[in-house]
């Protein structure tokens, strides 16, 4: 096999490479613009002497203290969710499917609302809704798995019923909460990173599932085609399932817990890449890490400028920036 | 080949009937008839391993196939199955490329060799004008083709096809029988589910009937397709013409005779 593997690569690689090239650009674009905007303007002049070692300390602060562990965190956070819809979508063969359909974001909204109303700090909030994640996961996982036969639709009913128990807790909550702790609240179930100050926990996870699944790519592909043909074709369907699911799981408690619920990126980024890139996860998985983040990114960056000094909750400028695309994308396919 | 020892297929709610015991050699067409409902395609899937039997065991070359990694089936086993709807929106090349798939090590992308297997296969059942079509425009037939383009792809050892002359017209039919039959003369096995008595007799070798209670009976197929055995089998009457040297089964039926 070895004469095989010499061989010419049939144009997949630089099918591959250009589109990730791009994104990557847009990446950096935004990591950038998301550095340099805000209340104290940095010219790209000034952030290459702080890059550099040098610069104002008021920069340096700026820069290295709040406005790179925000930029990073939202990156992170939307890769995560982009990634983790795009599995989703795979694994339950569902276009409609997103992070959050299996109920895992109810869960961690409960979690996170329940360490707020006991006065918990930021961190404990955090590690609450991942906890409350996690759980949520597992109870569909279980439920659906419970007498050994999982179908697609079998795993997204368990979770889409589990998911508006959640939501049912997460009204209850809200209807009892103290007022003087309902803006905190809400403005987390709508998605916002102003407290998101560590990205690197969120950043690993994001870089080690998606080297995770590059092999997993072309099974996935095949997966897409459903249960039964991937298994004439040598996939085994079960244990792929459930790397995906955990996998999956993993990203988005990661995302919810660095940023809150933000919504709309993990549905509308796999299937925007998809309308343009075609349906290749080898190259959708990594786009929409990069594609994700970027749009997180910028999301964030508007949603603390435009009515500065007043924040808006990224999740709302996702879904601003997101729907319309979408649309337009959507329109211009047929 | 592939050998089914004392095989009692699983279908719900139903009792086991025949146990099947028989032996696909190379070079064999094999024919499963039975009428709708009777588990054909049951029988097609366990035999593929992709299904569990109640009782007995399939065996790929001495393997147990419910033992063997999926991978290694895969590379000696292609299926074609009936309905080829399901998934993500692909197109006619990418459909067929996947047919690579249990060939390709995991970090490895598809090569030039890789793409010329399937341009040739394409090429085979005359679709190479469709490649960069997505496969939900194609028709009933251009997908039928395309599933046999793809089990052509993973150059198996042992081809089961459930009914692969669904959606086909005559000259495809003809086109695609005579392509297995190439594909068993070159010493591969072939299992096919037929509705279609005709492509029975004239193309198979050796033909198996499963009764819908489960019961069942195979062997050579000139004698097993008596008129007496079909007509118990699909509860039908019919008739037997011979022309040219072929024999052809036609159904008792016309609207005059419902008219009497």
């Amino acid at each position: 096999m070895a004469g095989v593997k010499t061989n010419s690569t049939a144009g997949a690689l630089p099918r591959f490479l250009t589109p990730l090239l791009v994104l990557f650009i847009l990446t950096l674009g935004a990591l950038t613009l998301a550095i340099t905007t805000g209340s104290v303007h940095i010219s790209n002049q000034e952030l290459w002497q702080v890059i550099t070692g040098g610069g104002e300390p008021l920069h340096r602060t700026l820069v290295f203290e709040l406005r790179l562990p925000r930029a990073l965190s939202a990156f992170a956070a939307g890769g995560l969710l982009a990634v983790a819809g795009a599995l989703m979508q795979v694994l339950l063969r569902n276009p409609l499917a997103d992070p959050y359909v299996l109920g895992l974001s109810g869960g961690a909204a409960v979690g996170a609302l329940l360490a707020m109303l006991s006065g918990l700090s930021a961190a404990m909030v955090s590690g609450s809704a991942f906890i409350g994640a996690m759980i949520s996961a597992v109870t569909v996982f279980g439920l659906a798995h419970g007498t050994g036969s999982w179908t697609p639709t079998r795993l997204l009913l368990t979770g889409v019923v589990i998911a508006s128990g959640w939501g049912a807790a997460i009204t209850f909550m809200l209807a009892v909460s103290p007022s003087d702790q309902l803006p905190g609240m809400l403005y987390w179930l709508m998605g916002d990173l102003a407290y998101a100050r560590s990205p690197w926990m969120a950043l690993t996870v994001l870089a080690i599932i998606s080297v995770l699944m590059l092999p997993l790519g072309r099974s996935l592909n095949v997966l897409a085609r459903g249960q039964m043909q991937a298994s004439a074709l040598g996939v085994s369907v079960r244990p792929l399932e459930w790397t995906i699911y955990i996998s999956a799981s993993l990203l988005t408690a990661f995302a919810v817990t660095t940023a809150g619920s933000i919504g709309f990126v993990g549905l509308i980024v796999p299937h925007m890449l998809r309308l343009v890139l075609g349906n290749d996860q080898r190259l959708i998985l990594p786009a929409a890490a990069l594609a994700g983040g970027a749009l997180l990114t910028l999301a964030d960056t508007l949603a603390r400028t435009l009515i500065a000094p007043e924040q808006l909750p990224a999740g709302v400028i996702t879904a601003l920036i997101g729907v319309p695309s979408f649309l337009y994308l959507l329109h211009r396919s047929r | 080949m592939l050998a089914a020892t004392d095989l009692v297929i699983d279908i719900p709610e139903r009792k086991s009937g025949t146990p099947l015991s028989f032996e696909v050699k190379a070079g064999e067409i094999w024919g499963i008839l039975g009428p709708n409902g009777a588990g054909k395609t049951t029988l097609l899937h366990t035999l593929a391993g992709l299904k569990k039997p109640r009782a007995g065991s399939v065996n790929l070359n001495k393997d147990n196939i419910q033992q063997l990694r999926r991978k290694q089936v895969a590379q000696q086993l292609a299926v074609v199955f009936q309905n080829n709807g399901e998934g993500f929106p692909a197109t006619v090349l990418e459909t067929a490329m996947i047919g690579r798939h249990p060939f390709i090590s995991p970090w490895d992308i598809e090569t030039a060799d890789d793409l010329a297997i399937a341009r040739n296969a394409l090429q085979r059942l005359e679709l190479s004008d469709l490649e960069q079509r997505l496969v939900s425009t194609l028709s009933g037939g251009e997908r039928q083709r395309l599933a046999i383009a793809t089990a052509l792809c993973q150059s198996p050892k042992l081809w089961l096809a459930d009914e692969p002359s669904n959606h086909l017209d005559l000259k495809h039919q003809v086109q695609i029988m005579g392509l297995l039959a190439e594909q068993a003369d070159a010493g591969c096995g072939v299992v096919l589910c037929l509705h279609d008595l005709n492509l029975a007799a004239h193309w198979c070798d050796k033909i198996l009937l499963l009764y819908p209670n489960g019961d069942a009976c195979w062997g050579d197929a000139e004698a097993m397709l008596t008129v007496t055995a079909l007509e118990r089998l699909y509860d039908q009457e019919l008739s037997m013409i011979t022309s040219e040297g072929q024999t052809y089964f036609m159904p008792v039926s016309s609207r005059n005779a419902r008219r009497d």
